[in-house]
């Protein structure tokens, strides 16, 4: 009940924030950041008091199941269902949500209303996301938050917004429309095999489908869900999208939005296709690395700082991509680490980058330098989720990083070694992004302030997260295990632990 | 007392953590008092812990305290467990000692500076990676350590963040060593699923029934283990970055020079040796390279004109001459000349720091001069610190350890007189840059006036040092006179005996020949920059010797070669791919169907005689197919 609970709230949240946006100016902020906090509260409890439950290891990884008929007649049910993964993403999307709101405290000043609306809204299209067991009422979720985000980006973001929402848009939309044929292909094949017309996920799970039907099903969501992740070479709406969003855009977009990508492929691809998944993971993993390699290079040469950061997310998705594929339990504990690490590491990297354009007014790196003097605590915090960036041990970044390569290096060794060298690559524009930004030369312009009381806060919990993880991930991995032995019997053979 | 070290790594963590969180609003003496403080204080706890130790030696030979289990997935359990044997005991000892020692000169030193509490956060979470690194037990707790070693190297040598160049030093550090590292990451990868474990113990302890001499898997484990430490160690070809590093505060470089940081290498090396010496093959690399570096960093410290820069030159020489006894399989040579070097390098890095503090920051030797009797106590310490590094004979520590290594190079299994003769000719060159240095820097005309004196607290950190540069030579003196072996003893509880040849003999015509080199490069040095000086000038109207100079003085090019071959053709890939030739496709198809629209929307012009006009050409058409087919 929790579950459907959560999806009203942020959609209700949603709605009250917009209606009393009409005649109050500042009230639809503090509805958004209740109904989030309530929510928030709410998942952390529930995941307390299951965790003991997760921890002993029962065969089911199911946690809460929901199910009410929607449209019977097609078999469309409204049906949610977590595991500790998807439980996992809810409490990073609630954790985001907040710091969204409080990261759009000062810079969203109009439309106030509308704007908290389309924020709850795709929150709430990424939390439904994140349950339904459902494929139409997936896909429905998938394009709720779109919409909202597409407004987002088009009336709240910058200079070149427009061009940006519908490159974002088209993207998505064009995928999501594959993925949309797949979704009815397989509903229609499962009715010829058992004469029963069903979206249910857990009834189309064993669906037998001819080897060449299933490749070109399995591509229709794999489609989808590499723009989304994303994965080269769909990745080019991304840092258009980023660059352009408003701060808490890039730091639902990055944090969250991408994960929908991941979590698709972990949800559906694996478990629907898995001998097709088999036979095309090298190609996968290959992807993964071009990813891992290419978005680092590219981050190198950008001078536009959200666009820099962006393509950082382009090539930590790579290692996303090539764990999946790597089919072990230490590379699927390394994604879904990833997953929450990269939400929370560039997140931060977005939110410092916010606040370097509310002060500075451009996002230009050479037109930044020398701001360590005037924000210490800045450059310092800065550091930190650059070190975290690029892997540093202690951090969380390093945990999955490790964890995804480690696993990798079983299924594919040459692929992991390149995949490695990512990590020079890594450091050598995180480093860059330092340099440019917070050392060199003191500008002579005039003082800008430091940390405020409430940026202090954003990056505090931030910097608590990411330390957290990287010193004791355990809660995670303990929470996330059961989904992951649920794939070891698709992939029976492949997560047998040897070299 | 074993419970008490995780106060050894714990102490200097808090001192950064207080500093961060609250440095700024702290006044200058508390920032003092927490950063020498913590890391006194840990040297304090590691010499509690290490005459327990000595007393009651611990049956197993170690002992080991768990923190908590990092993570647990799969059969990869990862631990926080810290691991004290004879071998951390001695890195740790020097690190926590020395480190204070560093820390308590720095109070003065860095006094005037505007980001006091910085520097203090910065060094104290040096010392804590270092600790870390040398007390893991798993190979993962070490990457942690190793890597927040490069970490705090980039913050201290990019300190005086307004200069770009210190920026770009910093970066160039931190990016050598990390290709080091990502080599050492395969390394660990390849380990785990060889041994199933990362437990440093275990690894050694099932490596001798796992391969055989010489089997691939361990050629390649090793290989990729000593890539990480030729990157921390500054060892060819990753040496590049050390010259550069002195850009950070003199503090730093001692630091980084003597405690921390080049000696990771060596410990690795050291500490992995069971897989070394199961690959003969990359046992005669790690000779080799030393043996190289060793010589190749000899000359370039002998053209050098910045004070420091000869110094990071004579560290990655000397680096490399315990590259070459852990090469030689002469395991506790290796560890012993470390420790001295960390005495008399930590020595001279810290006067030569009083030296360039006196004279206003000037660098320069060539504007240095006469300040023999105007700083007495640098004088002294730094010559001293000298004497060690040329290995004077009898009375410095510096022979004792140095010694021993070119015995090695003949008279051990592995060892050859090529390797000898590097290593003999190294110490010449040694002798030879040394004597320069101290003649430009003491010696002859006042260039630069002393500018301020250095205070007590520069000076006492001195004289301590230099105490130990000249005592700590005699715990471990050869057989033919002396035979004390104290330290090796001590430390073949982990590291195994030297091999020696069955031929080999002579010990002492090898050691009168190491002091005659030594001599001769003294009195060449004399004779050159002292006595004779215009044969120097004579010498420079050569062509060939000046292009051999500037070579020399580059760094044998390699800085060159890495900028033309590796990172213009980077950058320059990077830059013009900016925009992302990717989009170039999806901007294509925008493209493509705008045009395609436009065209379209042409025919729609309103105009009725264009539709007719289509019309009829359309019926002509239709009409004309079905005539032809």
């Amino acid at each position: 009940m929790i579950l459907i609970w959560l999806i009203g709230l942020l959609m209700g949240g949603g709605l009250l924030a917009f209606l009393v946006g009409q005649w109050n100016k500042t009230l639809p902020r503090w509805i958004s950041l209740y109904t989030l906090i309530i929510g928030f509260i709410a998942l952390i409890s529930f995941w307390v008091e299951h965790y003991a439950a997760i921890n002993i290891g029962s065969t089911d990884s199911w946690m809460i199941d929901f199910q009410q008929d929607w449209i019977p007649s097609f078999g469309i049910s409204f049906h949610l269902a977590i595991d500790g993964l998807s439980l996992l993403l809810l409490m990073l999307t609630f954790f985001l949500g907040i710091l969204a709101v409080l990261c759009s405290w000062k810079e969203i000043t109009e439309h106030l209303g509308f704007y908290h609306f389309n924020l709850l809204w795709i929150l709430a299209g990424i939390s439904g996301v994140f349950m339904a067991m459902d494929l139409f009422l997936f896909y429905f979720f998938w394009e709720i938050m779109l919409i909202p985000m597409y407004f987002l980006i088009g009336i709240w973001g910058s200079k070149n917004r427009e061009y940006a929402a519908y490159k974002f848009f088209i993207f998505t939309q064009v995928s999501g429309l594959l993925m949309f044929i797949s979704i009815l292909a397989l509903y229609f094949i499962h009715a010829q095999n058992t004469g029963r017309y069903t979206f249910n996920y857990f009834e189309l799970l064993g669906t037998v489908i001819a080897p060449q039907t299933a490749f070109w099903l399995m591509m229709g969501f794999m489609i989808a869900f590499a723009v989304k992740l994303p994965v080269v070479p769909f990745h080019s709406w991304l840092p258009d999208a980023h660059s352009e969003a408003p701060t808490a855009g890039s730091l639902i977009l990055a944090g969250l939005l991408l994960k929908t990508g991941a979590y698709g492929i972990l949800r559906f691809v694996l478990p629907l296709f898995p001998e097709i998944a088999k036979t095309y993971a090298p190609c996968a993993m290959l992807l993964g690395v071009i990813g891992i390699i290419y978005g680092a290079i590219l981050a190198f040469s950008q001078t536009d700082l959200k666009r820099l950061i962006a393509y950082t997310s382009v090539s930590h998705m790579g290692f996303v991509i090539l764990g999946i594929f790597a089919f072990n339990e230490l590379a699927f504990q390394g994604v879904v680490m990833q997953l929450l690490t990269h939400a929370i590491s560039t997140g931060a990297l977005f939110i410092m980058a916010g606040m370097l354009k509310e002060r500075l007014h451009t996002r230009e790196i050479d037109e930044m330098g020398g701001l360590w003097f005037q924000m210490p605590k800045m450059g310092a915090i800065a550091v930190l989720f650059a070190m975290a960036s690029l892997g540093l041990p202690g951090l969380g970044n390093f945990v999955a990083e490790f964890l995804i390569l480690l696993g990798a290096f079983k299924s594919n060794m040459w692929l992991t070694v390149l995949a490695t060298i990512g990590l020079i690559f890594s450091a050598i524009y995180s480093l860059r992004m330092i340099q440019k930004v917070f050392h060199g030369p003191i500008p002579a312009s005039a003082p800008f302030s430091d940390f405020s009381w409430r940026e202090v806060f954003i990056m505090a919990v931030l910097t608590i997260s990411i330390i957290w993880l990287g010193l004791y991930p355990q809660p995670i991995i303990n929470t996330a295990r059961p989904m992951i032995k649920q794939m070891e019997q698709l992939f029976p053979t492949e997560f047998k632990n040897q070299p | 007392m074993e419970h008490l070290l995780w106060l050894i790594p714990a102490c200097p963590l808090a001192g950064f953590l207080i500093l961060t969180l609250t440095g700024k609003s702290m006044p200058p003496a508390w920032v003092a008092i927490i950063g020498a403080g913590m890391v006194s204080l840990s040297a304090i706890f590691t010499i509690i812990i290490g005459i327990d130790f000595l007393t009651f030696p611990p049956a197993s030979g170690h002992h080991s305290q768990t923190l908590w289990t990092w993570m647990e997935v799969a059969d990869f359990h990862p631990k926080i467990t810290l691991y004290l044997d004879a071998l951390s005991l001695v890195f740790i000892f020097v690190i926590t000692f020395i480190g204070a020692l560093i820390h308590l000169y720095s109070v003065a030193f860095m006094a005037f500076d505007k980001d006091y509490s910085r520097f203090f956060a910065c060094m104290n979470l040096f010392v804590f990676s270092m600790l870390l690194l040398v007390l893991a037990d798993n190979l993962l707790l070490l990457y942690l350590g190793w890597e927040g070693v490069g970490l705090c190297s980039y913050l201290l040598i990019g300190f005086w963040y307004e200069h770009s160049e210190n920026g770009y030093a910093a970066r160039k550090a931190f990016i050598i060593t990390r290709i080091g590292d990502t080599a050492m990451a395969i390394g660990i990868f390849v380990i785990f699923y060889q041994f199933g474990t990362l437990l440093i113990p275990d690894i050694l302890a099932k490596a001798p029934s796992l391969w055989h001499p010489g089997a691939s898997m361990a050629t390649i484990t090793a290989l990729l283990l000593l890539a990480g430490g030729l990157g921390k160690s500054a060892q060819l070809p990753f040496q590049t970055w050390l010259p550069d590093a002195m850009a950070g505060p003199s503090p730093v470089s001692a630091l980084i020079h003597a405690a921390t940081m080049v000696t990771a290498g060596v410990y690795l090396i050291a500490r992995m040796h069971v897989i070394f010496e199961l690959s003969p093959t990359v046992q005669l690399i790690v000779a080799g390279i030393g043996a190289a570096t060793l010589f190749i960093a000899g000359f370039s410290a002998l053209t050098q004109y910045d004070l420091k820069r000869v110094l990071a030159y004579s560290t990655i020489s000397q680096i490399g001459y315990m590259f070459l006894a852990l090469g030689l399989g002469a395991w506790t040579a290796a560890i012993f000349h470390f420790m001295i070097h960390a005495f008399f390098k930590a020595l001279l890095f810290l006067a030569a720091g009083a030296v360039i503090d006196a004279l206003n920051h000037e660098h320069n030797m060539s504007k240095m001069g006469g300040l023999k009797n105007k700083l007495p106590v640098v004088f002294w310490t730094f010559v001293i610190g000298s004497a060690s590094l040329i290995a004077l004979p009898l009375i410095s520590s510096g022979f004792y350890s140095k010694d021993q290594i070119l015995w090695f190079a003949w008279a051990s299994k592995n060892g050859n007189p090529l390797l000898w003769l590097i290593a003999f000719l190294g110490a010449f060159i040694t002798a030879l840059y040394t004597t320069r240095m101290v003649i430009l820097t003491f010696w002859g005309a006042t260039k630069t006036e002393v500018q301020r004196l250095p205070g007590k607290l520069i000076t006492i950190p001195l004289i301590i040092l230099a105490f130990f540069t000249i005592c700590a030579g005699f715990i471990e003196l050869p057989h033919n006179f002396g035979s004390l072996t104290l330290f090796s003893d001590f430390l073949h509880q982990v590291l195994p005996e030297t091999v020696l040849k069955s031929t080999a003999n002579g010990e002492f015509s090898f050691q009168l020949l190491a002091a005659l080199a030594t001599f001769g490069g003294i009195y060449t040095a004399y004779i050159l920059w002292h006595k004779q000086p215009e044969r120097i000038e004579k010498l420079k109207r050569n062509e060939a010797v000046l292009l051999l100079y500037s070579f020399w003085h580059a760094g044998w090019g390699f800085d060159q070669l890495y900028k033309t071959v590796i990172v213009r053709p980077v950058v320059f890939l990077a830059n013009i791919n900016k925009n992302d030739v990717v989009d170039k496709i999806y901007q294509g198809i925008t493209l493509v169907s705008i045009g395609l629209y436009r065209c379209l929307s042409f025919t729609q012009s309103g105009s009725l005689r264009w539709y007719i006009m289509g019309l009829v050409v359309g019926a002509i058409i239709i009409l004309g197919i079905q005539i032809i087919l």
